[in-house]
């Protein structure tokens, strides 16, 4: 039934695989990280035309499914602007919008969470709209967000195997071709299923440890406190 | 733009494929909610395991799995069965969460209430604690349905022919067209969306009318 030959051989195919899903899951969080922080700080913009337009664009790549996302940047964009990219950058760059949409609300959550004080005393000290927001509004944004966009990186990383169905060699895509050359559907299929299990199961336990410093940090001697 | 159609079938299938799916994903989530809120350890815990390995896993990792590998433990499951099985299972997981966080959201003096008049515990999980969850439910409920709509896309792999699928098979035909049939096909995901969320946002009013 379960031949550990089999899963031996396969391993180190899977793991260089794994290294491509790791890389994908990486470079999309960091686009959704920047793409995120863009949408957010234009939607707290004066004029009402741009915080318009980014909301209608936030709510509607957030309606619409991440596989069709990447179908239309992969084949309809090279049609209609003739720039075509590779497999792995349309991958990245779709990964990196979809969840941006939803890094921006993350951001957005941080900076309404400073109080109002602190544009006020920037506003009394005569601080440039620059330096407020870099050296008095984000530096207290961003910490207490961190692990929420760390629950984004499983979320991507968990997303990843769409991306095969434009042909990028991911665990996914590696594991059905393996299958397809020996059928044997079993271990491949099961394999990157413990692979994603444990990966990401690994990554919540760390997430919610550092939840938890954070809650510490936040409530000094009170950490039961909640 | 003859295959307009073809579409029309496809949309039909992802509405089945979300419907049936958002029912095993409620009853699921409803389920493993409660177990989390139980008195009992063993119950609490199968129910953590479940909402723990199910969020964990890659959805379309699992649906491949449900549909390829599991007809190896002879256990053989129709395109439809598989796809409504797997998203159910997941979203029902994510659900679960809801559930258990709308619980525990009620206050304290609601139970201490229930435990006064002298209610059992169904008695007060049923007649007090919940109506007042469900209606902090219906929000977050709704995005994850909007979540379980577009988690239906996935079942293309499975070549099961929904909405996306039924595109893919268009865009083979009608190549030139390509750049329409997507923008067209994220048109109609998003109508279905906003029809979620409208359809919610009626709900809520009426679930907080009598309050």
């Amino acid at each position: 039934m379960w031949k550990w030959d089999y899963v031996i051989e396969l391993l180190p195919k899977l793991l260089n695989a794994f290294l491509v899903t790791l890389g994908a899951t990486l470079l999309g969080f960091l686009i959704s990280i920047l793409i995120g922080l863009v949408f957010a700080l234009a939607g707290r913009s004066a004029y009402r035309p741009i915080r318009w337009t980014i909301r209608s664009i936030v709510e509607f790549i957030r309606s619409t499914p991440l596989l069709v996302q990447v179908f239309f940047l992969y084949y309809s964009v090279p049609m209609l602007t003739g720039l075509a990219m590779s497999a792995f950058v349309t991958g990245v760059f779709a990964l990196g919008l979809h969840y941006g949409t939803y890094m921006s609300e993350v951001f957005r959550s941080g900076i309404d969470a400073v109080p109002r004080g602190q544009w006020e005393a920037s506003t009394a000290l005569h601080l440039s709209k620059r330096k407020t927001w870099l050296s008095v509004i984000l530096p207290q944004a961003l910490p207490p967000i961190i692990p929420m966009m760390g629950n984004y990186l499983i979320v991507i990383f968990k997303e990843t195997p769409t991306l095969s169905a434009i042909t990028l060699v991911e665990l996914l895509l590696t594991a059905k071709s393996e299958a397809s050359v020996s059928y044997r559907v079993f271990e491949p299929y099961t394999v990157v299923g413990l692979l994603f299990l444990i990966v990401s199961l690994i990554f919540s336990y760390g997430i919610r440890q550092l939840e938890k410093r954070m809650l510490r940090h936040e409530h000094p001697g009170g950490g039961e406190k909640r | 733009m003859e295959w307009l159609p073809l579409l029309l079938d496809g949309t039909l299938i992802t509405l089945q494929v979300a419907a049936l799916s958002s029912i095993v994903s409620l009853i699921l989530a409803a389920a493993a909610g409660l177990a989390c809120s139980s008195r009992h350890t063993i119950i609490r815990g199968v129910a953590n395991v479940y909402v723990e390995v199910f969020r964990a896993c890659s959805l379309l990792v699992l649906l491949f799995w449900v549909y390829f590998a599991l007809p190896f433990l002879d256990i053989e499951l129709s395109k439809l069965t598989a796809a409504v099985l797997a998203i159910g299972l997941n979203i029902g997981a994510y659900g679960s969460e809801i559930v258990r966080s709308s619980i525990a959201a009620v206050p304290k003096g609601q139970y201490e209430a229930g435990v006064a008049l002298n209610l059992s515990g169904s008695m007060r999980m049923f007649r007090i604690i919940l109506p007042q969850a469900v209606t902090r439910m219906v929000p977050p409920f709704a995005n994850l349905m909007i979540e379980l709509l577009k988690a239906t896309s996935l079942v293309y792999f499975i070549t099961l022919s929904d909405l996306t699928f039924e595109a893919m098979i268009i865009r083979n035909n009608y190549y030139t067209w390509t750049p329409q049939i997507f923008g067209l096909l994220l048109l109609i995901y998003f109508v279905l969306s906003a029809f979620i969320s409208f359809s919610a946002r009626l709900l809520e009013r009426k679930l907080t009318v009598w309050r």
